[in-house]
């Protein structure tokens, strides 16, 4: 048994909504309603268990270049008329912007993506409980000197419909479920933390071995870690931290940023800005990324946007908004609302050796592991990079002692001129970004 | 919001499988949020936000359920979920009888903001839009939010507790972006109370303005922070974070009875030094951590967490309360009825000490001066923690000389705390903060004197 597709009684909604708009106003429908489960395991036992349901509506007006936007977490017919009301009210003390406007469709096909599976409808709730009693147990097992925080389950299926006055009609839905873990390891003089994750459509992709397993060992592996001295050093990082840090970097490859000044690759389309060896794409469409997506927040196809094509700065993602302010095709990363623009998925292309041959070819360097506050330390209009971070040392072409409790920083402009090598060692990750192993030259380590 | 009686039958349905607890938390928010970038407001939206959230405990395991739907219907179906996640079989049937608590008030509102026009909200932010750009030719670009909620709240539990609460905030933050020969470089500023509308005939939305737009013209000229362990004076109210993250994390029980905090089992001891006496405090009025009852309907608390260095007690909620058999402290919170509450700080800060700040910073040979610290983050386990200085200088030969650019501070929670060697006598609290656990943010406050830290780690590019 499963349940049907109810996104088409979303569009539905939306779609009322819309013929409401009254003329010379352009009006956004975005519905939505939510499901999802959390459980937490503790020795052995079931800490909690949530069970979450939601539902939202949120409406934006345009009228005479003035924007108002309203929202509520409830689809009462009632209420959605009185948001409207608002959001209709709420436009009178915006200010008018030529350029202010909902998307229009814009022929683009959209590329399928199979978001939604059966299966973990029919998931039992004892099975899910298993899995993360399981994923505790393995974790245990893989050393003793390993305890659990936590470890959860948890799982959510969302459907969502826009609609606009513009003529865009889109719903659908997606499902997907997560394991994580999270461990302390123990030496008798000290404590270090690790987590392990994994993440599927349905509870047959889950790797709860390959979870438990990286969870011990981002644990074990800094124990009696110490703070390494201040230097210069060629960097290597983890690719789930390239990950993180493509994220950063392609927060300003943005033309929201650059209609709005605050883009440090402002004006410097065509020109080089990272080394030859750094091309990087934006592409929802492949099915691997699982962040893959058929429709941007504003209801129009998502699409693959070659952003630096070796080294050389060839596009920014555009919403509707900021593509036709820069009078340029929109890319199809517009925000949910109007809110902006946003790399939907980022991928490096991946080179060929593997982290263990680029390790052999460094003399001085670190293996970056794990990074920490690097929301707090990278000023993504001035470029400033800073970030707590550990890992292992690198001599002559081997991996050493764990080091931690220092900080690696540069510019985010240097540091894409920096790149000496990309891995080939591709990794698909549970965020807006793949990972790949990335070697770094003259990043500078502040420790003891 | 909901009747008494419907609150004792929905109890009574959560604890129909033998539970041995129930909790309704309903709340009903309304908030107005004003956006001004670019030298226009770009919109102006207001939301409603409604629900209650369900909570069932038999023995270890908690079930939780919520809700939009606030109907009798609606709250039934909710707590038979809640239920039957917490199921332990048995079954039994206890009767529920509520008794409405006084109301309590900590943070007096004077004007309501929703009874303020629009217009005066976005008057606000072209005030704000103005003072900042006349801060200097080189400002470019300004953003600036405003942002006003009241949200209503009826707590009861099986225990027979019914508590009603009403909360009002008020936010201001702006950002300017100013560009020079070097580069462009940022500056923020907020300013937020649990105040309404009066908050603006306190404060001039110009000095904030100015605040962001200064701290952005002063990194113009910034040079590369330094790298490597140096002294480090923070400056009154700009460094509370620091408590917040270094060491108030790892007092919160929850994380202590996991063994996931480094002050597990050191109660009694001296985790600090001396000078320190630090405190969680949901009382403090008007201050942006401030509540009248915590989530779980219990007075907020002025807790003292280390007095003169030694570690007094951790902070509590209702589950980690009940196992240790003693009592709540006030500090059970969550971000919203869609969440099940936890151990969370209110405001959170550290008592003057007996020094003239200008003192400190005299008798510091070289070192650096942090006016501003932005977002940080803490690993409790291991009290290793990074925070960004937004706003800091050298200093050398016992002066403030040259701005830095922006750079993360790092260190280690426990010996940071035993590390503070100099506490002055000006205490100030900073910006509102917004505090994440466990993907929930909820509202917190942090202040602290002039202090001096003997030696931490600047992550900086100079050598």
């Amino acid at each position: 048994m499963s349940s049907p597709d109810r996104s088409a009684e979303l569009l539905v909604i939306a779609e009322r909504v819309v013929a409401m708009a009254a003329p010379g106003e352009q009006v956004e429908a975005y519905v939505s309603r939510g499901l999802s489960t959390e459980i937490r395991v503790y020795e052995g036992e079931v800490e909690h268990f949530v069970s979450a349901q939601s539902e939202s509506i949120g409406i934006r007006v345009i009228r005479d270049g003035r924007t108002g936007t309203s929202s509520c977490g409830t689809l009462d017919a009632s209420e959605i008329a009185e948001v409207l009301a608002e959001a209709r009210d709420n436009l009178g003390y915006g200010e008018p912007d030529e350029w202010a406007g909902l998307a229009e469709p814009d022929g683009v096909a959209v590329v399928p993506q199979s978001l939604w599976n059966d299966s973990l409808e029919r998931t039992t709730t004892q099975r899910k409980i298993e899995l993360a009693k399981l994923l505790e147990k393995l974790t245990l097992a893989g050393d003793s000197r390993i305890r659990v925080d936590d470890s959860n389950y948890s799982d959510a299926a969302g459907e969502a419909a826009v609609a606009t006055t513009t003529g865009i009609r889109v719903a659908g839905r997606e499902n997907g479920c997560y394991l994580s873990v999270g461990t302390l390891a123990d030496d008798g003089n000290e404590t270090q933390t690790g987590f392990g994750f994994a993440v599927g459509r349905n509870v047959d992709e889950l790797d709860v071995e390959r979870a438990a397993r990286e969870a011990v060992d981002r644990a074990t592996r800094l124990l009696g870690a110490t703070k390494p001295d201040s230097r210069r050093v060629t960097v290597v990082l983890d690719p789930f931290v390239t990950a993180q840090f493509l994220s950063i970097i392609g927060g300003t490859l943005n033309g929201e940023s650059v209609v709005k000044g605050r883009s440090l690759f402002a004006q410097r389309m065509g020109e080089t800005v990272a080394n030859s060896l750094l091309t990087l794409v934006d592409d929802p469409t492949n099915p691997l990324a699982y962040t893959a997506t058929d429709i941007d927040g504003e209801g129009l196809a998502a699409r693959r946007n070659v952003l630096i094509q070796d080294g050389v700065l060839s596009k920014f993602v555009q919403s509707s908004y900021s593509a036709r302010r820069m009078g340029l095709p929109t890319t199809g990363n517009g925000s949910r609302g109007g809110s902006g623009a946003g790399c939907l998925a980022l991928q490096i292309l991946p080179g060929t050796r593997s982290q263990a041959e680029i390790v052999t070819g460094i003399d001085d360097g670190i293996l970056i592991q794990q990074v920490q506050g690097l929301h707090s330390g990278v000023n993504s209009v001035s470029g400033d990079f800073s970030t707590g971070a550990a890992g292992l040392l690198i001599k002559n072409g081997t991996l050493g002692a764990p080091v931690r409790e220092f900080t690696i920083a540069s510019t985010l402009q240097r540091m894409l001129l920096d790149i000496a090598e990309v891995g080939g060692d591709l990794e698909w990750l549970p965020m807006s970004a793949t990972g790949v192993s990335l070697v770094i030259h003259d990043v500078t380590m502040s420790g003891a | 919001m909901i009747d008494n009686d419907i609150l004792e039958r929905v109890l009574a349905e959560g604890l129909r499988t033998g539970a041995d607890f129930a909790e309704v938390f309903a709340s009903d928010w309304r908030g107005t949020g004003v956006g001004l970038d670019d030298g226009k407001i770009e919109q102006l939206s207001t939301g409603r936000n409604r629900g209650a959230g369900i909570r069932v405990i038999a023995g270890e395991t908690t079930g939780f359920a919520h809700t939009a739907d606030l109907s009798e219907a609606g709250l039934m179906a909710a707590a038979r979920v809640a239920a039957e996640a917490a199921r332990q079989g048995g079954g039994g049937i206890k009767v529920v009888a509520l008794t409405t608590q006084a109301a309590r008030i900590v943070s007096p509102i004077k004007i309501d903001p929703s009874t303020i026009g629009k217009a005066a909200k976005v008057d606000l932010l072209r005030r704000v839009d103005d003072a900042a750009r006349s801060a200097g030719g080189a400002i470019t670009q300004v953003s600036a939010g405003y942002s006003d909620g009241r949200t209503r709240i009826v707590i009861a539990n099986s225990d027979g507790l019914v508590a009603h609460d009403e909360r009002v905030r008020t936010l201001l933050r702006v950002s300017a972006v100013a560009n020079g020969d070097a580069g462009m470089q940022t500056g923020f500023d907020s300013l937020g109370h649990t105040m309404g509308f009066e908050l603006f005939d306190k404060v001039q939305v110009e000095d904030v303005a100015r605040a962001a737009a200064g701290r952005a013209l002063t990194k113009l000229k910034a040079r590369p922070a330094p790298s490597g362990s140096l002294p480090v004076v923070i400056k009154a109210g700009s460094g509370g974070v620091l408590f917040h993250e270094a060491c108030g994390h790892g007092l919160e029980a929850d994380l202590v009875a996991k063994g996931a905090s480094v002050y597990r089992g050191k109660v009694g001891e001296l985790v600090a030094s001396p000078l320190v006496t630090l405190v969680d405090d949901g009382t403090m009025t008007h201050e942006w951590g401030a509540i009248a009852i915590d989530d779980e309907g219990h007075p907020s608390q002025y807790n003292v967490l280390i007095e003169n260095g030694i570690l007094t007690d951790y902070m509590w909620d209702y589950l980690r309360a009940r196992k240790e058999g003693r009592p709540q402290s006030g500090n059970g919170r969550r971000q919203s009825y869609k969440d099940l509450p936890m151990v969370r700080m209110t405001n959170t800060y550290v008592l003057n000490g007996e020094e003239n700040p200008a003192d400190i910073i005299k008798d510091t040979a070289n070192g650096v001066y942090v006016a501003h610290l932005g977002g940080g983050s803490v690993n409790t386990a291991t009290g290793d923690f990074v925070f960004g200085m937004t706003e800091a200088y050298l200093i050398e030969n016992g002066e403030i000389t040259e701005p830095l650019r922006e750079g993360n501070l790092i260190g280690n929670g426990p010996q940071v705390l035993r590390d503070i060697d100099r506490l002055g006598n000006d205490f100030a609290m900073g910006n509102p903060g917004t505090c994440g656990k466990d993907g929930q943010g909820v509202p917190v406050g942090d202040g602290q004197p002039t202090l001096r830290v003997k030696s931490m780690t600047i992550g900086g590019t100079a050598s």
